[in-house]
This record gives structure tokens, sequence and C-alpha cells, in this order.
């Protein structure tokens, strides 16, 4: 249903999502993203080119992170979702929360300005 | 024109439940917003039955009713045997009390109350009946 991929770019830690997020594959996500915290990653990129769908347990994932990374000065930003996974997020008013970007390479350019 | 899709209480089943309803309602030129939308919304309260009231359990059956009783309106109808969830006696949480409580649940909640115009609870033939209303705001 999904798959996630990890791939180490200059720094950051990129986590493609392909597929959909639901109840039942949210843990898939949430193990991904400790994982690169557990390396100690502090610049975390989300692909969400592929992504198809998200449902709240994986929006969850996304806003149980928010005071860790605060504390721990980790950066996360999201980048290419789809106009109906975008509108998932505005429904909740998340994406005043979360930073997410258009493009890889304006999430790459504001990750390295967020992570001076 | 209604649409009847019964399963098992696994969360496995929710790709299903999306499909089933994405199938279903393809003839009645419901904007692809607002589609996205009720399939998410019913994709909330359906997982949060298998869970909560059902344990994920697969052997414990859950009906989905879809009806169109008007062009601009659908009307969802979750039918089961287990305890009732009534979402309308749950407070929907803050966003900022989530955040610091780092709750991955919750949000479900508020996607339902701001997607659906309505959510009601009846009993019928012994069983619960969570009807959820949409009207459509779109011309579609």
């Amino acid at each position: 249903m999904v798959h996630i991929k990890r791939i180490q770019e200059e720094g950051a830690d990129i986590i493609a999502i392909i597929g959909e997020i639901d109840a039942s594959s949210s843990i898939e996500l949430d193990l991904t993203i400790a994982k690169s915290v557990g390396e100690g990653f502090h610049k975390i990129l989300v692909d969400c080119t592929a992504l198809e769908y998200i449902s709240s347990a994986g929006l969850g994932v996304f806003m149980s992170y928010i005071e860790e990374f605060k504390d721990k000065q980790i950066h996360m930003v999201l980048f290419g979702l789809k106009e109906k996974v975008a509108n998932t997020f505005s429904i909740l008013g998340l994406a005043d929360l979360l930073q997410i970007q258009s493009t890889k390479a304006e999430a790459r350019k504001l990750i390295d300005e967020l992570s001076v | 024109m209604s649409y009847q899709y019964n399963i098992g209480c696994s969360l496995s089943n929710l790709k299903g439940i999306r499909e089933f309803i994405r199938n279903s309602l393809r003839n009645h030129h419901v904007p692809e917003v607002e589609m996205s939308a009720v399939i998410l919304a019913l994709d909330e309260m359906c997982s949060n039955l298998m869970i909560h009231a059902h344990h994920c359990n697969p052997d414990h059956k859950m009906g989905l009713l879809i009806d169109v009783p008007q062009p601009d309106t659908l009307v969802f109808e979750i039918v089961d045997d287990g305890s009732v969830f009534d979402i309308n006696s749950f407070a929907t949480p803050e966003l900022g009390n989530l955040i610091h409580e780092k709750r991955k649940g919750g949000l479900g909640i508020r996607l339902v109350k701001a997607i659906m115009d309505k959510v009601e609870y009846v009993s019928r033939d012994g069983k619960n009946v969570c009807r959820l209303t949409k009207v459509l705001s779109g011309s579609g």
C-alpha cells in the first residue's frame, strides 16, 4: 500500500513516500522518521510527489514530531504535495504548522536557510 | 441509487472502502475536491470504529451504505454491532494540545466534523447506524 524510500543527499535525509498512508500504513512512516532521527539527521526532506493519499493517521505522525524536532533543532520540510493531499493538510490547518514547499529545490533552499 | 459494501474490521480493508466509495460515486458528478474529502471522512470513521469498537478483528463485520437521495446530497451509513463511538460526544481537540501531547490520534474527528454537514447515530434492527450527510457545494 505504501513504499518508503530513503536517499541521503548533501547532508539531508530525503524520505520519499510512494502510495497511500492510512491507519494501516502510518506506522511505516513513523518508523522511517524515527530511524532518520536516530541516525542523527538534522535536515529531513519529505518527498510527497508520489503520495496519493494521506489520512489523519499519517498527518498525526508528522505532528507528533513537531516538539521533538524543536528541542533537537531538527528541521523537516515537505515538498511536492498533490492538490488533493495538500487539501487534507489545509482542512486541519496543518499547512501553517509544518514547512511545505512546492519543489525539491525550494525545499532544499528553505531547509538550508533554517539550519544556519 | 444506493450502494452497499460489507467488510471485516481489518485496517487492511480501508483501501477497499476508499475504492468502493470512488467507484460508486463515479457517475454522480461529484467534484474531485469533495470526492477526496468524503472518502477521507469515511476512512476516518471506519478506521475509528475498527480500532475502538472492534479492536481490528477481521471476523467482526461492518457495512457501508451509500445513498444519493438528491444530486447534491450524499448520505453514508456505517452499520455495525459494536459499541457506539459517537464523535459528537468528543470535543474537537485543539491542534496545540495534540502537538504538546505528541498524540497521533484526535485529528480524524476534526477532519470528519470539518468535511461532513451532519453526523447522526441511530439504531436499526438491533444494529448501530452512523449516518453522515454531505451536501455538495460545487455544481460538478
